[in-house]
């Protein structure tokens, strides 16, 4: 076993692990932080995407180990304290961004990240950047309106 | 999928990783970004005892400049080299190639030494590499040697390094004026390993085409340079790149599989090679 420290959503943590742990597994079964799912278990379709330390990443493709002294925001760290939803959030809520919702999370993470490094991105840049989540239900449309919306309501 | 158990080490230098790597053995292995190593762990395809972290090896980050070369540290994450203000006036190739690479969540996490080493047939920088003419530097026992990308890459997931060897960076010498570049690829949407991929590098001098190089991304189990297009563009002009692009598969031996057999493949590489050229002129 060893020993890490995280912060997850705000919350430090420390913990044994085992070093082979991924890190969704770690977030899922350690913390109980469910709202990160995983998809494909192949590191293709991104519905377990995560912050760590103000990027986004595949949390299937990480190992908890890696994460030693760093920082996750997970899609149940958006919220305010009062419930008031991220604006990425929001503007999935609004827009109908979701059909079974279950690449949800790791598209709302990816978008979130995609608007930090580009705030007014054109639809194909907005496609492109959400290239690594896969939406099996191809509710692409709505997600983009929604990652556009959140683009007009952050700029 | 959960990895079969191992041990983990996590050096914070480049003498530490050395000499874990020694200790660890044969069944060692190194893990740089993860995103192909941890799939590979994932599926059982692989059982390291011991697996070296050397992501916090601070000395194999980053790119520096070097006088007539820039030198991009190993551990060096695909994000890093795309926004990097030295690959971007030094060797915009490879910024353009990295671009191309995976989606941003692996970028975040992919290394650009560690996708060398890696030496995926599919994985788009070693044609890059192979191209720019970059020299890679490893560090091992008996200390650090330079090895030419042209002798880096033996066979499929096989490289120059020794089992108790560590890449820690790779030199990119400067070209200097005149010169331009583009990387063209085709991929399934859904993955971007490259079915082929063309990087080209073109000298211009008086509306001519003075000099070029070509590197082909998966025609073969290595990344080779288009030789005989590299002839048949010296002195041409723009007019006569589609005849030199028609020897892009000349003496190829790509691989068939799933993504398209090996004559679709030459067959890619030819139309590929005329626009990498073109783009690569600006026309």
């Amino acid at each position: 076993m060893t020993k890490i420290n995280v912060k997850v959503d705000g919350v430090s943590y420390a913990d044994e692990v085992e070093p082979r742990t991924l890190l969704v597994h770690y977030l899922r079964e350690q913390l109980g932080k469910v709202g990160t799912v995983v998809g494909c278990d192949t590191s293709n379709c991104g519905a377990c995407t995560v912050d760590l330390d103000g990027r986004s990443v595949k949390s299937c493709t990480v190992l908890a180990v890696q994460a030693d002294g760093g920082e996750v925001t997970t899609i149940e760290g958006l919220a305010g304290p009062d419930g008031e939803l991220d604006p990425v959030q929001q503007a999935f809520h609004e827009n109908h961004a979701l059909q079974c919702g279950f690449c949800t999370p790791g598209m709302i993470m990816a978008v979130r990240d995609l608007l930090r490094e580009n705030p007014n991105p054109s639809e194909d840049e907005i496609r492109e950047g959400i290239e690594g989540n896969l939406c099996r239900c191809t509710g692409y449309q709505n997600i983009v309106r929604a990652a556009q919306a959140a683009a007009g309501v952050k700029s | 999928m959960i990895p079969a158990p191992f041990e983990y080490v996590r050096p914070s230098s480049v003498a530490e990783a050395v000499s874990a790597i020694g200790a660890a053995g044969e069944d060692g292995k190194i893990l740089a970004g993860g995103q192909s190593l941890i799939p590979v762990l994932r599926l059982r395809l692989a059982y390291p005892t011991t697996l070296v972290d050397l992501g916090r090896v601070a000395e194999m980050q980053g790119v520096r400049d070097d006088g007539d070369a820039i030198v991009i540290g190993a551990m060096t994450t695909h994000h890093d080299v795309m926004h990097d203000p030295l690959v971007a006036e030094h060797a915009p190739l490879i910024a353009q190639a990295t671009g191309t690479i995976a989606d941003p969540q692996v970028r975040h996490r992919g290394t650009f030494g560690g996708a060398l080493s890696h030496a995926d047939p599919a994985g788009d920088l070693g044609a890059v590499a192979l191209a720019l003419g970059c020299e890679f530097v490893a560090s091992g026992p008996g200390g650090e040697r330079r090895i030419a990308a042209s002798e880096f890459f033996h066979d499929y997931l096989t490289t120059a390094l020794a089992p108790d060897e560590v890449l820690t960076q790779v030199r990119v010498p400067k070209l200097g004026a005149g010169w331009s570049s583009h990387y063209e690829k085709f991929n399934r949407v859904a993955q971007a390993w490259s079915i082929v991929g063309v990087a080209a590098l073109v000298r211009r001098d008086n509306g001519s085409i003075a000099e070029a190089r070509i590197g082909l991304t998966n025609m073969g189990s290595t990344p080779v340079r288009a030789a005989a297009v590299e002839s048949a563009l010296a002195g041409a002009d723009v007019g006569s790149v589609a005849a030199a692009a028609e020897h892009a598969a000349d003496g190829t031996n790509p691989p068939s599989d799933l993504s398209g057999q090996a004559d679709y493949r030459q067959h890619l590489a030819r139309v590929l090679t005329k626009r990498a050229v073109l783009a690569a002129v600006g026309s």
